[in-house]
This record gives C-alpha cells, structure tokens and sequence, in this order.
C-alpha cells in the first residue's frame, strides 16, 4: 500500500511539474502576444526609431535582422557544408579528428557574448572596420559554424553505407559521390538544420552588441548600391538589429514607452522565430518526401 | 562520369600509354584532391577561428596580470570593483556568477527531470506531441525576450513581494531557469531513453512500482547522462549575458542577499566593454573577466567529457 501510495503520489508531481513547464510557455506566449501585437502595425513595421521621443518604429532594425542573417547564411552555409563533409568523408579516427572535433565542440560550447567580444577585438579594434555588418555577419558565423557543421555531419552520416558505395563502384570520386549522391540525400536534414540555425542567428544579440553595433543610422531605400554610405545594403555602416534594439530600449530607458516598444517588438521577433521554425519542420518534409519519394 | 569513360576509352585506343597513363593522376583522382583540399580548407577556417579566439581572449586577459601588474590572487579576492580607480576586485562577479548558475540549476533541475519522467515513462505518445514543441519553443525564444519579460514581469513581481528595487539574483534565477530548463530537460530525456529496456522490465516483473522503477532503475542507470545534462544547462546559464544583465541590476558590489542589486561576470562585460580604451587598465581587467568566462566555459567541457568517461566505464562493469 505505501509503495502504491507513493507511487500515485509521484505521479501527481511529476504531473504537477509538467502543467507548470507548459503554463510557462503559454504564459510567455500569451504574455508577448497579447501586450505587444496591438502595437504592432505597418507604419511600426516600416518606420524608423526614434528612441529619444519614443515614438517610431523598427523598419531598418527589421531590415539589418534579414541582411545579417542572409549574410550570415552566406559565409557560414559553405564552409560548415565542407567541414560536415571533412568530417563525414574525410576524418579518419585518430588523435587529430578527435582534437578537431573538440575545439568544434568548445567553439559550440563558448558563450556567445565571448564570441562577440572577440570579433570586437578582431574587427572594430585590431582591422579597425568599425560596427558594421560585416562584422556582425562574421561574428554571427563564428556562432553558427560549430552548430551548422554538426548538423550537416550528422545528416551526411546517416545516409546509408551502400549510397557511398554504389557511387564509388561507378567510378566516380568520393567527392563527385559526395556532392552527387550523398548531399542530395541528406538534404532534408540539413535544410531542417539551415532554417533552424537561422531562427537562432536571427534571436542572437549578445554577439552583436559590439560588433554589429547599436545604431541603425536611417538608410536611403532607394538606393541599392552597396558601395554608397546611405544604401542599406552597404556592408561597412554599423547596423543594430531587432534582438539588440528590444535590449537597447530595455536598457538606456530614454524612450518613455519602452515597455511597449519592445513588447511590439519582441512580437514581432517572436513571430519571426515561429515562423523559422515552422517553415523548418515544413520544408523539412517536403525535401523528404521529394527525395525518398514516399507519401 | 563522363570523363571517366572517356578515360578509359583512351587507355584502350592507345595501349602504349599505359605506362603514362599509370604515373598520371585520373581525373577522379584530381577530383578528389580538389575536393579533399575544399574540405581541410574549411575546417582549417574553424581550427584557426578556435585557435585565435582562445590566443587573443588570453593574450587580452593576462595583460591585467603582466602590464598592470594586478595580483593575481587580489584579482581573484578582491571585493572593490572599481578599475577606473585601480581597484580591480572581480569576487563580486565571480560570486555572482556562480550564484545565479547554482541556483538556476538547482531550481531548473527538479523541472527538467520530471517533465524527462512525464516523456519518456508517464506519457510518451502525449510527451512527443505536446511536451516536444513545448521545449521547442522555449529554445526558440531568443534571450532578449526573456531579459524583457524578466524586466516586464520578474522584477516588479519580486518588487511587490519581497521590496527592495527587485533587480537581483533571485530575479535572474528565475529568468535563467526557464532558459536552461529546455536544455537540460532535453538532454536528461535522450540519456533516459537511452536506458536499456530490459531494466525497466526487470523491475516490473519483480512488482515494483512505476516510481520505485523510474526512482531505482531508471534514474540510477541514467546519472552520468542526467548530471550531463546539469553541466551543459549551467554552462548556458554561466554564459548567458543579456537576459541576466536586464534583471540583475549590475551593481558590482558583493551581494549580500538574494533580492539585492548585483551583477555578473557577463553583465559586467556588456555594460563595460564599450565604455572603456582599449590598452587601459579598466579595459583589461573587464578581458580578464572574459578570460574567466572562457575557462570556465573550457572546465564545463572537460566536466562533461569526465562524466562520459566514468559513465562508460560503470556501464561496462
């Protein structure tokens, strides 16, 4: 009877825990939504901050979020994919994969504000480029690298044996192998990894505080070359982004409605993160069943 | 393909030039090298980003140490943080530090291993469709969010109950332990999972209870994975630096209780590093505090690689 007793007692808990883990998510949820959707509209979606009188909105923030991201995406999607197929194909076991696998490890592991003071150091006071994006889009890199590469891995591995080898009983390369049978493959999971990784990149802001900076000067729209100081496409001019706007706000307190600026604003971010991760398990299946060909 | 069969047709038109052919490189041959160069090329990029991270974070944080020629131990000890001054005491960060990952940790652990029992024993097919989004989501909310509605909600919540400005330790606990909560839940569900089966069957078949199999069994034979999992959500929280510095009221004084104003290791550093000179002591003394960040980030590693060890062998015993 005691035993059976605290069994149902345990159980009871365990429920108890269970309930309050989700009553904090809905409780997050309906929280950001509901204080900060109502102030979400198209002049705050494309307008620019003002954060002295309060008023304004995150147009250019909104902006610099997607530039960096892309950018991010740009530099890091092709060497994470050479160093997943390294370690896929290439690594054989011994001491030098497993020291490499480690400082992969410890670069994932590092914190991320450690990772944007470092590209502080390295691009803003050593090259001396200043905040600007392509420092931020580095900075961002260093972050995804660890994360993107182990998924690619990850998804090149589990690829069947006998795929590797009826491309190299054709007589192709490894490499042809690799890119022309495997990749394609394992696409699924990578997609998967890519958009997922892009919701965090695009959430990230301790990494970007001191190298992508916290201004976001008000660009020319209309002018897409980016060479020129005022196009927002200009990879030198210091870009803050939504994640380190809503901490800015937070932060300095000069704007008088800051609570519900970043409330709009973390909505809006939010919402942004959903749909990454929505779009990610949706393209994820639909790669999968165009590649296996299943239902 | 093409060039390969093109390849051999050329060895069989022109038999002389076996021996030629022999000492030449095929064009898959070249393919490979090229792929193969692609390949170490782009993890020499990442081994070079590590390398020069751990050497530049270093090189900065000693120069406290060898051109200021601070104490090392007064560093360590010193309770007086004030570098502009000279005076550069980093205990109240450290202390801090260490105090709101302890206390995250303590209070998210109880959270993450019951919901990992709710998923994994309790309800599975319930676990999978409900809980699994459910931890999702809560990685997916980037840390800013968090510092916000810490800011919005935590610490006017803590200002009524408990007085004072509600900015502090207890604040950025409880931010951080819904921040570490999906990791370590997550992790303690796969080393629950990875429990072989027939133990669970085992303790049934001789009439113990569910709990008395999930609280002998499972989470006996689990430890190395579940503590795991502890180390990996305390290194998150460790380094996590804005939602804490939103919360904690960065005050760089030895906190005396847990609802007064403190600050962190990372909460220093993101409110100071942008105000400083570079080259100058107060502007060292915060790369010191990120070289602290740095190796305890390295010491979390190295836990968890000695808790897989140990793991292992007591498995294989």
């Amino acid at each position: 009877m005691n035993a059976k007793r605290k069994d149902l007692l345990a159980t009871i808990i365990i429920d108890a825990i269970v309930a309050t883990v989700v009553g904090i998510l809905v409780f997050l949820l309906a929280y950001i939504l509901i204080s900060g959707l109502p102030h979400v509209s198209w002049s705050f979606l494309t307008g620019s901050a003002d954060s002295f009188s309060g008023a304004g909105g995150i147009g250019v923030q909104l902006f610099n979020s997607f530039y960096l991201l892309i950018l991010t995406m740009l530099i890091s999607i092709p060497i994470s994919l050479g160093a997943g197929i390294y370690l896929a194909e290439y690594a054989k076991d011994n001491w030098r994969t497993r020291l490499i696998r480690s400082a992969i490890e410890v670069l994932s592991s590092l914190p991320s504000v450690v990772v944007g003071l470092f590209g502080f150091l390295l691009f803003v006071v050593k090259f001396k480029i200043g905040f600007s994006v392509i420092s931020g889009a580095i900075a961002l890199t260093f972050f995804n690298l660890p994360l993107l590469t182990r998924n690619i891995e990850e998804s090149l591995s589990a690829v069947p044996r006998s795929q590797r080898e009826a491309g190299l009983s054709l007589g192709l390369s490894k490499w042809k192998t690799e890119i022309g049978i495997i990749l394609p493959v394992a696409l699924p999971g990578i997609v998967t990894g890519v958009v997922l990784s892009a919701g965090r990149v695009f959430g990230e802001a301790a990494a970007l505080i001191y190298t992508a900076g916290q201004s976001a000067p008000v660009t020319n729209f209309a002018d897409w070359n980016p060479m020129d100081a005022a196009s927002p496409l200009n990879p030198l001019r210091p870009a803050e982004t939504l994640a380190v706007h809503i901490w800015k706000v937070n932060t300095e307190g000069l704007a008088s409605n800051a609570a519900q600026l970043s409330a709009a604003a973390s909505a809006v971010l939010i919402i942004a993160v959903l749909l990454f991760n929505l779009f990610a398990r949706v393209l994820g299946n639909y790669l999968y069943r165009r590649v296996t060909a299943s239902k | 393909m093409e060039q390969t069969s093109s390849g051999f047709k050329q060895e069989d038109t022109q038999p002389k030039d076996w021996a030629q052919q022999l000492h030449h490189a095929t064009r898959a041959t070249r393919e490979d090298w090229f792929g193969r160069g692609i390949s170490y090329l782009c993890i020499g990029v990442i081994i070079l980003v590590v390398a020069s991270m751990l050497w530049f974070i270093t090189s900065k944080g000693i120069a406290t140490f060898t051109q200021n020629h601070v104490n090392i131990g007064q560093f360590l000890t010193g309770t007086n943080w004030a570098p502009d001054q000279g005076k550069t005491g980093a205990l109240p960060m450290i202390v801090g530090s260490f105090a709101v990952t302890f206390a995250a940790a303590l209070v998210a652990t109880p959270f993450a291993v019951g919901t990992a029992i709710f998923m994994t024993e309790i309800a599975p097919k319930r676990g999978r469709k409900v809980l699994q989004p459910v931890i999702e989501l809560l990685v997916g909310i980037p840390s800013v969010v968090y510092g916000f509605i810490g800011l919005a909600v935590v610490v006017p919540f803590m200002r009524h109950l408990v007085g004072g400005s509600g900015f502090g330790i207890i604040s950025a606990t409880f931010v951080l332990f819904v921040m570490v909560l999906p990791t370590i839940t997550t992790m303690t569900v796969d080393s629950l999972r990875a429990v072989p089966r027939f133990y669970k069957e085992a303790s049934l078949a001789l009439g113990a209870t569910r709990w008395q199999t999930v609280s002998r069994v499972i989470l006996r034979a689990a430890t190395p994975g579940i503590l795991t999992a502890i180390i990996f959500g305390m290194a998150r929280a460790f380094g996590e630096a804005l939602a804490v510095q939103m919360v904690i009221g960065n005050a760089a004084v030895m906190p005396k209780n847990l609802i007064s104003p403190a600050s962190t290791l990372t909460s220093q550093l993101t409110t100071g590093i942008g105000d400083t000179i570079d080259g100058t002591l107060p502007n060292n003394a915060l790369w010191s505090l990120a070289l602290i960040l740095l190796l305890m980030s390295l010491f979390f590693n190295a836990l968890v690689r000695v808790i897989a060890k140990r793991g292992q062998l007591s498995h294989e015993r």
